[in-house]
């Protein structure tokens, strides 16, 4: 040769080396940490290390009347505590065989659909961010603000409301409500079309996102994957219409999907989703019954013995609350089924192979929240 | 019982049909839960691990691992329990065949103590590594970090 040397490219190759991705990172959305093996810029394994946030909500569940328990929920999917707080209570009313009055059913609907789209418009604004679209950052917060106020109206608190009681709801809404909700309704057209413009079409958007972190339909239902996440990858599956709670069959709503299951389908069936939420609002404003917003419940609340799994659409998926009575005040035992824990478990497939600036792409597309990973 | 459980009891005579009022319960011997769980899931279309969880029944000395599936997009739901001795809890793993498993095991065995035999990676997912116990055991001591009572 030339050069007076020989070199072997197998000799050259590189060792892999480790690196720690979080928990204090800002593009992990919480206190996430992922181990990387990496080879050069390429992911060669991804272990997620989960816990940090652990409080042992499910035990401590175990020690607390039933009422008590809601504020708990709450700090599950703590930008979607209303869904929360759905899921559970009417776990509990199932097993009481609890008729709730229909202006709470309304009310209880408006507030969860409120919830998801505040929950989107986190997921779509912190992913802006992550791929450096800093100016879509502001339209779905200037909302989602709207929507803590309309909260704060209803509950007196913005993120953690512990609205929903066994049997209905903690208060009848002021009359001030109704009209901040129409005004919120009438201005969200102009916050998709501002996120369409700046981000939807965007040449940058597209490059790092398109077919990044692709997942197809048997992957993601092997791996337990629902919600956003799996309708992405082009199946309408959405327990508000396949298995429907509370009063949702009495509403016109599509399941929007999309084919592709890449980061980007991920974005925007969000997007999508938040268009039929509002369309779910408007429905139920208009049919909202004046009278009662709570069940007659006894005092002391006590559920017969026995179990049930009740689940609902949460913002991210499947949310589901596996309840066992012994027969007195406090459950047994409280499982909670948590989207983004299961939804996380992905996180290694979805990583193997991708480059190392893809991953945050993923982890963003994934939304997930720690608080409901960790309990 | 439903109609699904005759099925199931025609290929399995050992499973035992459970009484409740909203899902199909199966009570399945921890030995036979692969193959009922891939028959459901090739000739019966379950295909989501729903949700995997334990209990622990101290007064029975036995802990019960609980696990749903589900139809999808149908949203048909069975739930099958299989009853383990709280003193050597044993159950097979799924998680080779069915990925849902993996971090739902690991979290069953962190927080119940439950050893799923077979499993890739049976470590802590919650707790810290260097904790000890089993905290949602009936029999697990509260108390605090800071020495008091």
């Amino acid at each position: 040769m030339a050069l007076g040397f020989r070199f072997d490219l197998e000799e050259l190759a590189a060792d892999t080396i480790m690196l720690n991705m979080g928990p204090q990172h800002p593009s992990t959305h919480g206190v996430y940490r992922a181990v990387l093996t990496l080879d050069g810029e390429k992911v060669v394994k991804l272990e997620n290390v989960v816990g940090y946030l652990h409080r042992g909500i499910e035990k401590l569940a175990e020690d607390r009347t039933y009422p008590q328990i809601i504020p708990y929920t709450d700090r599950l999917d703590y930008l979607s505590a209303m869904l929360n707080n759905l899921g559970y209570v009417q776990a509990v009313e199932k097993m009481m065989e609890i008729e709730v009055p229909e202006r709470a059913e309304h009310l209880r609907i408006i507030m969860a659909e409120l919830s998801r789209m505040a929950s989107h418009m986190v997921m779509i604004a912190s992913f802006s961010l992550d791929v450096a679209g800093w100016t879509a950052w502001f339209p779905p917060f200037r909302e989602r603000e709207k929507i803590l106020d309309l909260f704060e109206m209803a509950s007196g608190a913005r993120m953690l409301p512990a609205y929903m009681r066994i049997g209905g709801v903690a208060s009848d809404v002021p009359p001030k409500f109704f009209p901040a909700l129409e005004r919120f309704l009438d201005s969200l057209p102009e916050m998709i079309e501002e996120v369409k413009g700046l981000i939807v079409g965007n040449e940058i958007f597209i490059g790092r996102c398109k077919g990044v972190g692709k997942l197809d339909l048997e992957t993601a239902l092997a791996y337990g994957v629902t919600g956003p996440n799996l309708r992405a990858c082009g199946l309408a599956f959405d327990l508000r219409k396949a298995k429907p709670y509370g009063i949702y069959p009495r509403f016109e709503f599509d399941i929007p999907t999309l084919p592709n299951g890449d980061a980007y389908d991920r974005f925007v069936i969000r997007l999508l989703e938040i268009e039929q939420s509002a369309r779910i609002i408007r429905q139920a404003m208009a049919q909202i019954p004046e009278g009662p917003v709570q069940a007659k419940v006894p005092r002391a609340i006590k559920l017969p013995k026995g179990e049930v799994y009740h689940q609902i659409e949460s913002s991210k998926g499947i949310l589901g609350f596996y309840l066992v009575s012994d027969g007195g005040n406090k459950p047994y035992r409280l499982h909670i089924h948590s989207p983004s824990f299961v939804n996380l478990g992905i996180m290694p497939k979805l990583a193997e192979g991708a480059i190392i600036q893809d991953l945050v792409v993923i982890i963003a597309s994934i939304d997930f929240v720690m608080g409901e990973v960790d309990r | 019982m439903g109609e699904l459980t005759d099925k199931l009891k025609e290929v399995f005579p050992e499973i035992e049909p459970l009484e409740d009022p909203w899902v199909e319960t199966v009570g399945v011997p921890a030995t036979l839960l692969p193959q009922v769980v891939q028959e459901l899931r090739d000739k019966h279309g379950f295909n989501l691990l729903n949700c995997l969880t334990a209990v622990d029944y101290i007064d029975q000395g036995a802990i019960e691992v609980v696990y749903h599936l589900m139809k999808v997009p149908e949203a048909e739901e069975i739930r099958i329990k299989v009853k383990v001795d709280r003193d050597r809890p044993e159950v097979p793993s799924l998680a080779d065949r069915w990925p849902a498993a993996n971090v739902q095991e690991r979290e069953v065995y962190d927080l119940m103590g439950v050893i799923f035999t077979g499993h890739p990676n049976l470590k802590r997912i919650l707790c810290p590594d260097d904790f000890s116990g089993h905290p949602l055991r009936k029999d697990f001591q509260l108390k605090s970090a800071g020495g008091g009572e």
